[in-house]
């Protein structure tokens, strides 16, 4: 019987034009020798390189300072971090809690959800105002399909302490007044004037600060997956160095139990 | 005297009561209404306790032996599965076991042959149930991403394998007890209609097509289904991992001359 498995061409046998390592010390990145042309790079400019593709010190210095103004709270009762704590305080490892932490990170109210969402929205925006659509009607339709924007909108307070900050920050390196932060912030302003009320997050404002350096939703996903750990870290080091299961205990009268009260037996 | 009310954690699942020297430990737990350390543990399989934890009642015999059955068929997806790959990837390199098991979970959750393919499959299910021109029509025309998720979007029908070239005889096994045990209408009719779903999707039914239908005639939800599957198939990675890291990574494939940089 004649073997006809898609599979059989790829047995050992994987192609690649990203990168690797030879038994004879050369490590190549995109084509690039690692230890001939790249090794001057900041980290940051590695990894995206490495993650885009592109070659740009002013997207990394831009990448770097969202990473220290927009993703590294280091407070433990937000969700993703309050997960190193918890490791910290089950005295578990800071690599297994630095993972999960930035695996929680995939969240939809917070995080990797948002920030891939709010560039994919900004582009499908720009793409149909171009065709001659009004902004209010791209915003309402959004509204009507998904039942939020993605970038617009917040849990626990309304307004996003991060957007001067960054905004500023982001200027100070000629950035910010591209034509997708505007339309962020023109959506932003219609939002206000809304029955909503919601206000812009910093995931719209990085989305348009990262459009306008032409990153897709995907790299700008790609590059934000880390970026979260200076965070999560010293929420793990705090409850690690504190009393072992400390951290937020909960007593038996903590649960809010909604089922019924009636005792069942199980049959035998 | 603060008067804001206290926080608490509300579930319908779990309740307890404390311990009289002590408020942070439980004297009794009950779930869903079954005194777990006073009765469960003396009297319930542990498959029907895990069917009762997400169901919320109490399994039916013929339920029971489905789950048990799919349990079995899913808790060893054997050493070249991705999924057990990735927790053995960890076991040869001296990492810590719960990161084996991280990456099984990681791996095993995904679109082809993991949870997520599951959740979709359960999802196609409650679209098309029994009706064969929906799953035609569902299977030709998959509904489209409309704004960017982080999963990648299907690249072929869920619960099918698109690698495959005939139904692997385990899978045809495992439906065949499944209908057998379980009795139910779904895999019944997914038995009898395998080849013209084959027929459709272009490839052959995989366990993920068959978890699907198991775990959505024991009505669980598409997310239910995505947890439940990603949980059976973790027992397998465990002791292949813990195989492996006695082994040593000399032992273990590095496909050293399998890798080709382009220049």
């Amino acid at each position: 019987m004649p073997v006809h498995s898609k599979l059989e061409t790829f047995e050992d046998n994987w192609r690649t034009s990203m990168g690797g390592w030879s038994p004879e010390g050369k490590v190549v990145l995109r084509g690039r020798d690692v230890f001939q042309e790249l090794k001057s790079n900041s980290w940051m400019e590695y990894l995206l390189f490495a993650a885009t593709g592109k070659e740009s010190p002013k997207i990394a210095r831009l990448m770097e300072g969202m990473w220290v103004i927009c993703t590294s709270f280091p407070d433990p009762r937000i969700w993703n971090n309050r997960v190193s704590a918890l490791a910290g305080t089950a005295r578990s490892t800071g690599a297994l809690a630095a993972a999960a932490s930035v695996a929680v990170t995939e969240a939809t109210i917070y995080g990797l959800k948002p920030i891939k969402g709010a560039t994919d929205f900004l582009y499908r925006a720009d793409k149909r105002l171009n065709n001659g659509e009004a902004l209010e009607q791209i915003v309402q339709s959004e509204l009507k399909q998904f039942r939020s924007v993605y970038g617009y909108g917040r849990p626990l307070v309304s307004g996003d302490e991060r957007v001067e900050p960054m905004m500023e920050f982001a200027r100070s390196i000629d950035c910010g007044e591209g034509r997708f932060i505007k339309l962020a912030f023109a959506v932003a302003e219609y939002l206000s004037k809304s029955r909503l009320k919601y206000q812009i997050n910093i995931a719209a404002v990085c989305a348009g600060l990262l459009a306008d350096e032409g990153l897709t939703p995907m790299d700008f996903y790609h590059m934000a997956t880390l970026a979260f750990t200076a965070g999560a870290m010293p929420c793990f080091i705090d409850a690690l160095n504190q009393q072992e299961g400390c951290f937020f205990p909960l007593r038996t009268s903590r649960l809010n139990y909604t089922g019924g009260e009636q005792v069942k037996h199980w049959r035998v | 005297m603060n008067d804001k009310p206290i926080e608490k954690i509300t579930t319908k699942i779990w309740r307890e009561t404390a311990e009289i020297d002590n408020p942070f430990a439980a004297a009794d737990c009950y779930c869903c209404g079954y005194d777990v350390y006073g009765d469960l543990l003396k009297n319930a399989s542990y498959i029907d306790y895990l069917y009762l934890l997400f169901r919320q009642v109490p399994p039916t015999p013929e339920q029971s032996a489905l789950l048990e059955g799919l349990a079995i068929a899913l808790t060893n997806p054997g050493p070249r599965d991705h999924s057990v790959r990735a927790a053995m990837s960890a076991g040869v390199g001296g990492s810590t076991h719960a990161s084996a098991l991280i990456a099984a979970l990681t791996v095993g959750a995904g679109n082809l042959g993991g949870a997520r393919e599951v959740f979709h499959a359960l999802a196609y299910w409650q679209q098309c149930q029994n009706r064969l021109a929906d799953w035609q029509q569902l299977i030709t025309d998959p509904p489209q991403l409309e704004r960017e998720d982080v999963w990648p979007p299907m690249e072929h029908a869920p619960g099918f394998d698109p690698n495959g070239v005939s139904c692997p005889t385990p899978v045809r096994k495992t439906l065949e007890h499944l209908v057998a045990v379980g009795k139910t209408t779904s895999l019944t009719w997914l038995h009898q209609h395998r080849p013209e779903l084959e027929g459709f999707a272009g490839c052959p039914l995989a366990f993920s097509g068959v978890a699907a239908a198991a775990l959505y005639d024991l009505a669980f939800l598409p997310e239910e289904a995505e947890m439940m599957f990603l949980l059976l198939r973790l027992p397998g990675a465990a002791v292949h991992s813990l195989e492996q890291e006695k082994l040593g990574w000399r032992k273990y494939p590095f496909f050293a001359d399998g890798f080709k940089l382009n220049p």
